[in-house]
């Protein structure tokens, strides 16, 4: 329908009110799939590349630790300097990096290769490189395993006294006020002192004999005095949570109330258990290198990050590398994890950030 | 100060009595654990000594009694016992020779961290985003991420045997300086970011802006209104950085040959010397919970905002 256009006209143009073609509709039409608030948090945190290279780091050195023991022609205890019906070689003891002991130098001159020891070997002759790689290990799984153990005494704990509340939250809420205002250090020390002679003969010859009774005590520590915090994050949680709506109707259609806490509350605080755990690793193994230095760490000859430089303290002026790559290893555990965690925060739970 | 803020003070008294006493109580009962007893020890001891022992702490007697006995002497006379490697000497004599050492090292470390990482703070926040921050925020980061065991030993290898500035012995002349800088870096670090956070809290604050508006110089509203206000939170963190500085001790008296308490509470742990073991984890542990009392208290006097439960 045209007709002619008077130029002052107030008339509106008609074309610009012709149906869109369907060509047009695909054009204005936008599809994004949709998103979850996992999806959500992980692009967030990819576009963090503090947090993204740190995690790459964390998982290279985890997995490096993981496997590099099994295929490594050394291993972490083996005293290079000593063969069975032989005296004692001394010329292993104190390499320096990529040096040979004198029989490995005969087979060298004799055509034979000899797989280098990168980091020279310690005062026993071990080869140091299996030893910092094996000390890495002790020390994460150390810190893994004790954020396990915290999160799921702190969960419980706080879960129960969030969500039930009235007397036994309160009777709850003391106890986590006094194991709170207990110096956590020292009594890490004492029970760590203690355990490591009492315990000695209590766990022979089970499965636990084989971890170390330091490594019991550390772990036995944690549990009764590290979930504090957790547990006083979760109850603050569940305490604003249990009053949404969907509780009561949960509530309403009969749920108990362990099914209550597991489907309904833990999950929306799952962000806060994540991230507080994330940064719970380097804490504790800040903890066991601590102990470590102190003779309490893990049980000789295995070694941790804390253990190897506390050991390399004796020799610190002759044999300073000895110190400084397990510190360099321990250093970068630590600040990649710290980084990690708050990338994790960032992402996952942008209010908590202060 | 009102009737609620007094009542406040006084229930943070009583937890920190009651703490006291749990310390105190667990000590003795977890040393219980030890084959033969604390006050044994490993090796025999002679016969007259081991009865003198067995007599002064009744270890014939049932456990609640020998307990009441020890929480009495404590409470009483501040008698810890004798130590047992250190012949002729009692628990309490070692802690308070090692005391004069260690609170000296402990204030001078306490101070230059709080000086040190209020105004780094100030700085980080007043440049925020700009290269000054960024450089301070690394090395915090950095700072906060080593134990400071490492940390110690890093600084003694660099600066007193590689570079030989100072000596690597803390009792000799100027070698208190590396003990003190081991103890002050992570505090010094803590306090950095906390000064900056929340100095960026506070000059975002409306009243800030108010100042600005009415022609308040800058000076003024930084010294007079944003870090006076930013200092609240650090004050929460004097309890705990003193508790840093009372456990980070113990590994720092050690590396750098310091004869303070924390040497003495490492060797009796190496040592097994059960009676010093109680006695420093009993001193040290009180010393730490009347800190944070003291810094819990302060805070709410401090800012009368802040609502009480």
């Amino acid at each position: 329908m045209q007709f002619k256009k008077f130029p002052f006209s107030m008339h509106v143009n008609l074309d610009d009110f012709i149906p869109a073609t369907d060509a047009e509709k695909e054009y204005m039409v936008q599809m994004r799939p949709s998103s979850t608030f996992l999806k959500d948090g992980i692009k967030r945190l990819l576009k963090n590349k503090v947090a993204t290279i740190s995690f790459i780091i964390v998982v290279v050195i985890a997995l490096a630790s993981i496997f590099l023991p099994m295929f490594w022609p050394y291993s972490y205890d083996q005293m290079l300097g000593v063969t069975p019906g032989r005296p004692v070689d001394p010329s292993f003891n104190n390499l320096a990096p990529f040096t040979y002991g004198t029989t490995e130098q005969q087979w060298l001159e004799e055509g034979y290769s000899v797989f280098p020891h990168i980091f020279g070997t310690d005062s026993q002759g071990r080869d140091y490189f299996i030893r910092v790689v094996y000390g890495a290990r002790i020390s994460l799984a150390v810190g893994f395993f004790a954020s396990i153990i915290v999160l799921i005494i702190g969960m419980t704990v706080g879960s129960i006294a969030g969500y039930i509340g009235g007397k036994v939250d309160i009777i709850i809420m003391r106890i986590v006020d006094i194991i709170y205002s207990l110096p956590d250090t020292l009594m890490v020390i004492l029970l760590a002192s203690v355990t490591k002679v009492a315990l000695s003969e209590a766990i022979e010859g089970t499965i636990f004999a084989r971890l170390g009774v330091n490594m019991i005590s550390l772990f036995l520590v944690f549990g009764l005095l590290y979930w504090v915090s957790m547990s006083r994050l979760i109850r603050g949680q569940i305490l604003s949570l249990r009053e949404q709506e969907y509780v009561l109707a949960a509530k309403s259609a009969g749920a108990k109330p362990s099914r209550i806490i597991r489907k309904h509350l833990l999950p929306n605080c799952i962000s806060v258990v994540i991230i507080s755990t994330a940064l719970q690793i380097p804490s504790a193994i800040f903890t066991e290198s601590f102990l470590s230095f102190l003779g309490l760490g893990v049980n000789a000859p295995m070694p941790s990050l804390g253990s190897l430089a506390s050991d390399a303290l004796n020799g610190i002026n002759s044999y300073s590398f000895r110190l400084l790559i397990p510190a360099i290893v321990i250093g970068l555990i630590v600040l990649s994890l710290n980084l990690f965690g708050d990338g994790l925060r960032d992402a996952f739970d942008p209010k908590l950030k202060n | 100060m009102n009737s609620r803020t007094l009542l406040y003070i006084l229930k943070r008294i009583a937890l920190a009595v009651l703490t006291v006493w749990i310390v105190i109580t667990v000590t003795f009962f977890v040393t219980r654990a030890v084959p033969g007893g604390p006050f044994l020890g490993e090796k025999a001891l002679s016969a007259e000594a081991e009865a003198a022992l067995m007599a002064k702490y009744g270890l014939d007697k049932p456990v609640f009694e020998q307990y009441i006995t020890y929480l009495k002497d404590i409470v009483t006379r501040l008698d810890f016992g004798p130590s047992l490697k250190n012949r002729g000497r009692t628990v309490i004599d070692i802690i308070s020779d090692g005391m004069k050492v260690s609170v000296r090292l402990g204030l001078i470390a306490a101070a230059c961290a709080t000086v040190i990482g209020v105004v780094l703070g100030a700085v980080a926040a007043l440049r925020r985003n700009k290269i000054i921050d960024k450089i301070i925020m690394v090395i915090t980061t950095a700072f906060v991420s080593m134990p400071s065991f490492i940390m110690g030993a890093l600084l003694l290898l660099l600066f007193s045997l590689k570079l030989n500035w100072v000596p690597a012995n803390g009792a000799m002349e100027g070698g208190h300086i590396l003990p003190v800088i081991t103890l002050a870096l992570y505090p010094a670090a803590y306090i950095t970011r906390l000064t900056r956070s929340s100095m960026l809290d506070v000059l975002g604050q409306d009243y800030i802006r108010t100042a600005r508006a009415k022609g308040v110089s800058s000076v003024k509203i930084i010294f007079g209104h944003a870090l006076k206000n930013s200092l609240i939170p650090v004050i929460t963190y004097l309890g705990p950085m003193l508790a840093y500085i009372v456990t980070g001790s113990l590994v720092v008296e050690q590396i750098f040959a310091v004869n303070g308490i924390g040497r003495a509470f490492v060797s009796s742990i190496t040592d097994r010397d059960y009676p010093l073991i109680m006695g420093t984890t009993i001193v040290l542990a009180t010393l730490i919970v009347i800190m944070n009392l003291v810094s819990d208290i302060m805070y709410k006097v401090v800012d009368p905002r802040i609502t009480l439960e």
